[in-house]
């Protein structure tokens, strides 16, 4: 596998410039004769088809979806970075850069995550100017406050809905694109596979999901920003339909799966209260500005919390991390809650949970204050657990959020597979082992307007134009029936199981095994269970109805089918990882305080895994990793 | 408790549909409404039926795909919430509810519950959006905009699309809808260039889609999951007015 980064030469600071300037153009009138397919319309899906349809090229999106507008981008709540240092507190590029990588645990491509901080600032002038409506102070300038990981305010934010709004944002562009005629948009078609001809991505397979009707789409490059894989775990904060199978697709066909063993948990959702739950709701990190996180110090402890005296609480994150606080790294303050938790001192009905306090905030700055920073978000709390955020402390518990591990992709963002482009959360590039609050929308959105648009049109320049292809392409008849026969095959079954009763299988062997905290025996142990679970879905799943319609048990089905066997090259991933770093925790590997120990010496590189077969074990590669201008370092946030 | 659901079945827009009956034992006060429908999909599939079709994704209130009609109120009956943040602590043991699609002309029945919302797709293709391309915008803070401005674009921004406002109006009028994205952009220095253009546009396409036009019932603000304020449409209409006025048409 060729694992080449693709990293412009010269001193960090200038690579993206020079790259960009040293990148082939193509002439305006020569860009409608190119056609880009982009597969999921959130921040990078969206932003990059609008740009690159701005730009002239002629685009078509996809999204299962009835609208490119209901993404789960839209989701995030808290805000985005960007290295603006409008407050004048000593933010820069370099820091940006700096903190990002640290945060990451140092598992991330320095020039990357580098150019990323570089574009921040074009980001939130981008949004801007479409009219996204940030918070502002009463000057007329543009607010911030502060996110996890960062000592500067440099979180972007419009109330708690700042992904609806940067989401809103890239949709107008979008559909002032598709009112144009520019970009071709289909709604409720799911990516069922891509299509290499001569080892070229030239299109895709999808499934319309009104009429079922497997359709080709031929193109001369093609985009992937179709997220991330935190619904294996079945319960996450994911969307319903968030899904691993366009990503697992392009691995089957060839593309590097990276670091799939980095899944982000996050500290602050809502806890589980019973077997009927279908999602879990987070509560936006940015509550942690002003809310802190306590326990009771004795075991077993069931006053009311009220009733729980100020020297009787451990603020636990105050207590291990004097400089960060509350505002501790998700990794860290996840696994400080799982520690309190398993030690007996967990509140909520199961006793996995922590309390989110807002007492001292009001006291200090009055119930207004704290009504307009978060009002939704604690009506959004209310609304689900009827307990009221104002007067009793909020009760949170870590849960599956974000995953930074992703196809693999090079400095361009493409993949392995040439023309196939991977933007977002779908590719694995910035995060390394742990995201920073308010960073993802950062990257959905830098790949999307800025990175993806220069990029795609030098691959097209360099490699174009293309030979002329059809649908009626045998690779395109093959995949199709393909995806048909898996169609027949699942609606053939007829099984005594739903597919969601394996989706929760799979996700209760994931969360144990794989979750949080993880160990060679338990690893090795959910290798044997994965397979067990995927073959008892094949012979025992029901799908009822038929495939010519709606039919929204067939499109779990197809899902949960890919997430079974993805499954295990996450798990390959977390055995092959023999250290700690950031979300990835061994408890093999800590210090004696529990801190997470990494192993540079063997482990500063990208964990690259190439297909070999459904139920054989992937084939592992390695990037190494070079940092030029960072040292490694202990991450000590205390 | 123990819930009795009255809920369409329509098998595709061409069909004619009715309502069936459903008893749901084990409902939880700390289910939400989809949580149940999710309980009885379940069962429903296991005897070998077609589950009852319905959109939902985000399940956390914002991305506005949830669209059923509850006791003839789109969304429920309670205040700014959405359907999928619904919980069943707000009804009792025994209660019989009755589940229908969003109703509105321009948003057909696709199956059960499912409608087809295009239609607001296509009013936002006609002006949803300030012109800029991207690569063109200088720095943000050169564009100071007034709290109390942003504040009042930001409660019209909330707008998640659902279509609630438009299949509580006993007109089928989607001006709230509308308003919400006109009255953003008005309120913001970057929507000034084309707010003429963008009103008279939007409006043109909504009612080439079939939506009627606002009598002031106040419904749709009423349904708002996200309390979008009529006020809105009053400023949409002067607005209205005023490009109508000094405009030239095309």
């Amino acid at each position: 596998m060729n694992l080449d980064a693709k990293i412009p030469e010269g001193p960090l600071a200038d690579k993206w410039d020079n790259h960009l300037f040293n990148m082939k153009l193509i002439n305006p009138a020569n860009r409608r004769k190119y056609k880009i397919i982009v597969v999921g319309t959130g921040l990078a899906g969206g932003a990059a088809a609008a740009t690159l349809a701005e730009q002239g090229y002629n685009v078509e999106a996809f999204t299962y979806n009835d609208s490119p507008r209901r993404a789960h981008s839209i989701a995030a709540q808290g805000g985005i970075n960007a290295a603006k240092n409008y407050p004048n507190d000593g933010d820069s590029i370099r820091r940006l850069f700096y903190d990002t990588i640290k945060g990451g645990d140092f598992r991330a491509r320095e020039a990357n995550v580098y150019r990323l901080a570089q574009v921040s600032n074009n980001i939130i002038d981008q949004c801007v100017a479409q009219g996204v409506p940030f918070a502002r102070d009463y000057g007329g300038l543009l607010a911030n406050r502060s996110f996890g990981g960062a000592q500067v305010s440099r979180t972007f934010y419009a109330r708690g809905q700042t992904g609806q709004q940067l989401l809103l944002g890239a949709y107008s562009a979008l559909v002032r694109q598709i009112g144009l005629g520019t970009v071709t948009m289909h709604t409720r078609k799911e990516m069922a596979d891509i299509v290499l001809i001569d080892g070229q991505c030239r299109g895709i397979i999808t499934r319309d999901l009104l009429t079922g009707e497997v359709e080709s789409h031929v193109a001369d490059a093609v985009i992937l920003a179709t997220g991330g894989y935190g619904n294996v775990f079945f319960l996450s904060t994911n969307a319903q339909a968030c899904n691993v199978t366009a990503a697992y697709r392009a691995y089957k066909k060839g593309a590097g799966f990276a670091n799939p063993c980095f899944t982000q948990i996050h500290p602050t959702c809502i806890p589980v209260s019973g077997d009927h739950q279908s999602k879990l709701t987070l509560m936006s990190e940015s509550l942690r500005n002003d809310g802190r996180i306590w326990v009771p110090k004795n075991k077993g402890d069931k006053r009311k919390p009220a009733d729980i005296p100020e020297e009787e609480r451990d603020y636990y994150l105050e207590r291990k991390y004097p400089s960060f606080g509350n505002l501790s790294p998700r990794d860290i303050s996840s696994r400080a809650a799982k520690e309190a938790c398993d030690d007996g001192r967990g509140v909520a009905s199961t006793g996995y949970g922590v309390y989110l306090d807002f007492a001292d905030a009001i006291k200090r700055l009055g119930r207004d204050k704290i009504e307009e920073r978060y009002g939704n978000l604690f009506e959004m709390y209310e609304r689900i657990t009827d307990d009221d955020p104002y007067t009793t402390p909020m009760m949170i518990y870590p849960a599956s959020h974000y995953t930074m591990g992703g196809l693999w992709v090079d400095y361009n963002l493409m993949s392995n597979i040439p023309g196939l482009h991977v933007g977002g959360e779908a590719n694995f590039s910035d995060h390394g082992a742990n995201r920073l609050g308010a960073s993802a929308l950062m990257q959905g959105l830098s790949d999307g307007y800025f990175v993806l648009p220069s990029t795609v049109p030098h691959y097209l320049a360099t490699n174009g134009p293309f030979e002329k292809v059809t649908k009626d392409h045998p690779e395109f008849k093959k995949a199709e029936a393909e995806v048909r026969d898996k169609v027949s095959r699942l609606m053939s079954i007829k099984g005594k199981h739903t597919p969601t009763y394996f989706h929760r299988e799979l996700g209760k062997i994931m969360w144990e095994y794989c979750g949080m905290a993880r160990n060679e025996a338990g690893l090795k142990k959910a290798l044997e269970l994965i397979p067990q679970v995927r073959e008892e879905f094949w012979k025992d799943v029901t799908v009822t109805g038929d495939a010519q319609n709606l039919n929204t048990v067939l499109e779990k089905a197809m899902r949960v089918a890919d997430f079974l066997e993805f499954a295990e090259v996450l798990v390959h991933d977390a055995l092959e990882r023999d250290e700690s770093c950031g979300s990835h925790f061994r408890t093999e590997h800590q210090y004696p305080d529990g801190e997470a120990m990494r192993n540079d010496k063997d482990f500063a590189h990208v964990g690259v895994w190439e297909f070999q077969g459904v139920g054989k074990k992937p084939l592992r590669h390695k990037e190494e990793l070079q940092y030029e201008n960072v040292k490694f370092a202990v991450r000590s946030y205390k | 408790m123990k819930i009795t659901l009255m809920v369409w079945r329509q098998k595709c827009c061409k069909e004619q549909g009715k309502i069936e009956k459903f008893v749901v034992d084990n409902v939880e006060e700390d289910m939400s409404f989809l949580e149940m429908f999710d309980i009885l999909n379940e069962r429903l599939i296991l005897e070998g039926k077609d589950p009852i079709a319905f959109d939902h994704d985000c399940r956390e209130g914002i991305c506005g795909a949830c669209s059923m009609t509850i006791n003839g109120v789109p969304h429920g009956h309670e205040h700014g919430t959405t359907t999928c943040q619904l919980h069943m602590r707000k009804f009792k043991d025994g209660d019989t509810i009755y589940v229908e699609p969003f109703r509105n002309k321009a948003f057909p029945v696709i199956k059960d519950l499912v409608v087809d919302r295009t239609a607001y797709e296509r009013i936002m293709q006609a002006g949803g959006f300030v012109s800029v391309a991207t690569g063109n915008a200088k720095d943000a803070n050169n564009l100071p905009i007034s709290k109390e401005n942003a504040d009042l674009a930001m409660d019209a921004a909330a707008c998640i699309g659902c279509g609630a406002c438009a299949s509580s109006c006993p007109n089928g009028s989607a001006m709230l809808f509308v308003s919400a994205k006109v009255g953003q952009f008005a309120l913001l220095p970057q929507g000034q260039p084309e707010r003429k253009r963008r009103v008279l546009a939007m409006i043109k396409q909504m009612e080439k889609d079939g939506f009627g036009g606002c009598t002031n019932m106040y419904e749709c603000e009423a349904a708002c999951p996200k309390n979008v304020s009529v006020r809105f449409i009053a400023k949409m209409n002067r607005d209205y007015l005023r490009a109508s006025l000094f405009t030239k048409s095309k």
